[in-house]
């Protein structure tokens, strides 16, 4: 592998690396959803500077030059990635779905409260308003 | 005056699944609570009464809630709310707006229903689920679902619970365009799609389907309790029909006429009809595979923090 090659890879991964490392310092980003990250960013630092590994593992899948199948595993780390979201994206849609019926429900039971209470309300007004009537006509 | 309706219509094209006919059986109750992906209990129902008279009227099968959900429906709600307390006075209608952003809300309030105002559109499956869990919270032991748009005619309640009274042990009733000859044609576009799930859970469930899209449906307790805990998402009629199946409870259709809707626009334009088919295939094929459609207690959540990749 070309060593300025090399050195762009190591520096790209690096820099992911710190990124990620910092985010979650900074809370920006969750565990849990850091951790991929980090993976990625680690196996292709690992893999840009120790050439011997790529080398063999180009040679294994059949991949002519090393630097493709840094390529190839990044992409596969790219892959993984975005199912990662997609199946974060779809709990956060099952769960706002949740939570907006139980929000509705509980919207309908205050509305039916208040109503109960203004017409209570609306009741006690008319009585005592009836019951000052009957003063004045004594 | 009702009771001359109910004897009229009682036909019904489904037939309850074979080995289900009776009670269970202890062995079945074991293959009921065991087998795989089968974990809804069933709750032991009364054995068919034959002294039960079949005049039987809406009360005396329980409460009953209707729900209409409804989006942007505002020349039809009012209508169909009124209509639904005018012929069938015995029935509390929930009208779940789901997110509309003219007066539908106002309108049904207006018209004398109660309101569920979802805070933003979640579309159909969660709005007909939210449904599904007041009725449970209530305590209804049996829910009607009619379209707010108009297209189902509150009079053909009456044949569902006719069929409801027939079998004690039915307990998902479809109003079928297609059962009969009803006179009723649909888009070209949308009557493959409507054909080919019919021809596939049909052969899934072992008993005729023939409209496994229409959301014309009374369910009772038991498929209340069911869809409360767990509904499909996007086009929810054609696998809840599936996930009945799965968790071992029953449905028949009856021959019902539907009426051309009465304004708004469909949920599903006719652009969209393909990407429908091919979403409700991939959910009905994924849907065989699945292990069990609800978690029994105890389980972890079906929406958890925690997530596998």
């Amino acid at each position: 592998m070309d060593p300025r090659l090399q050195i762009v890879a190591i520096a790209g991964a690096v820099g992911l690396l710190l990124v990620v490392l910092d985010m979650v310092r900074r809370r920006a980003l969750m565990e849990r959803y850091a951790l991929l990250w980090l993976l990625s960013s680690v196996v292709i630092l690992g893999l840009a500077i120790w050439e011997d590994a790529l080398n063999t593992l180009a040679r294994q899948v059949g991949i002519v030059s090393a630097p493709n199948a840094l390529f190839f595993v990044a992409v596969g780390f790219i892959l993984l990635l975005l199912l990662h979201f997609s199946a974060a994206v779809s709990r956060l849609t099952d769960q706002s779905k949740v939570l907006a019926q139980h929000q509705a429900m509980l919207e309908l039971q205050v509305r039916d409260m208040q109503r109960a209470q203004a017409a209570d309300e609306d009741d006690a007004a008319l009585e005592s308003l009836l019951r000052s009537g009957a003063r004045y006509e004594r | 005056m009702l009771a001359s309706r109910w004897r009229a219509t009682g036909a019904t094209t489904g037939y309850v699944m074979p080995g289900h006919a009776g009670e269970p059986t202890p062995s079945e109750w074991k293959t009921a609570t065991s087998g795989r992906g089968r974990r809804f209990r069933r709750r032991a129902a009364p054995a068919a009464d034959p002294t039960m008279p079949t005049d039987i009227r809406f009360n005396d099968l329980g409460t009953c809630l209707a729900v209409v959900p409804a989006y942007n429906e505002r020349d039809t709600v009012g209508n169909v709310v009124a209509e639904l307390r005018r012929e069938t006075p015995q029935l509390d209608v929930l009208v779940i707006d789901d997110g509309s952003t003219d007066a539908t809300a106002e309108l049904a309030e207006d018209a004398g229903a109660q309101v569920l105002r979802m805070p933003f559109n979640v579309g159909i499956g969660g709005a007909v689920q939210a449904g599904f869990k007041y009725a449970a919270e209530h305590g209804y032991d049996y829910m009607v679902q009619v379209d707010g748009d108009g297209q189902h005619d509150p009079h053909e309640i009456s044949k569902l619970f006719a069929a409801a009274q027939g079998s004690n042990r039915v307990d998902m009733i479809c109003g079928s365009r297609f059962a009969t000859e009803t006179g009723y044609i649909a888009p070209i576009s949308r009557r493959t799609g409507i054909h080919l799930f019919a021809f596939l859970l049909s052969r899934l469930l072992r008993q005729p389907v023939t409209d496994p899209t229409s959301g014309f449906r009374l369910y009772n307790r038991r498929a209340i309790l069911l869809f409360a805990r767990d509904y499909p998402h996007d086009y929810p009629e054609v696998e809840a029909v599936l996930m009945l199946h799965h968790n071992r409870l029953t449905m028949t259709e009856v021959s019902v006429r539907m009426l051309p809707r009465g304004g708004g626009a469909s949920s599903i334009s006719s652009g969209k009809s393909f990407y429908y088919m091919v979403k409700v295939l991939l959910a009905l094929f994924v849907g065989l595979g699945r292990r069990r459609a609800v978690p029994e207690p105890g389980e972890a959540a079906p929406v958890a923090a925690e997530h596998g990749i």
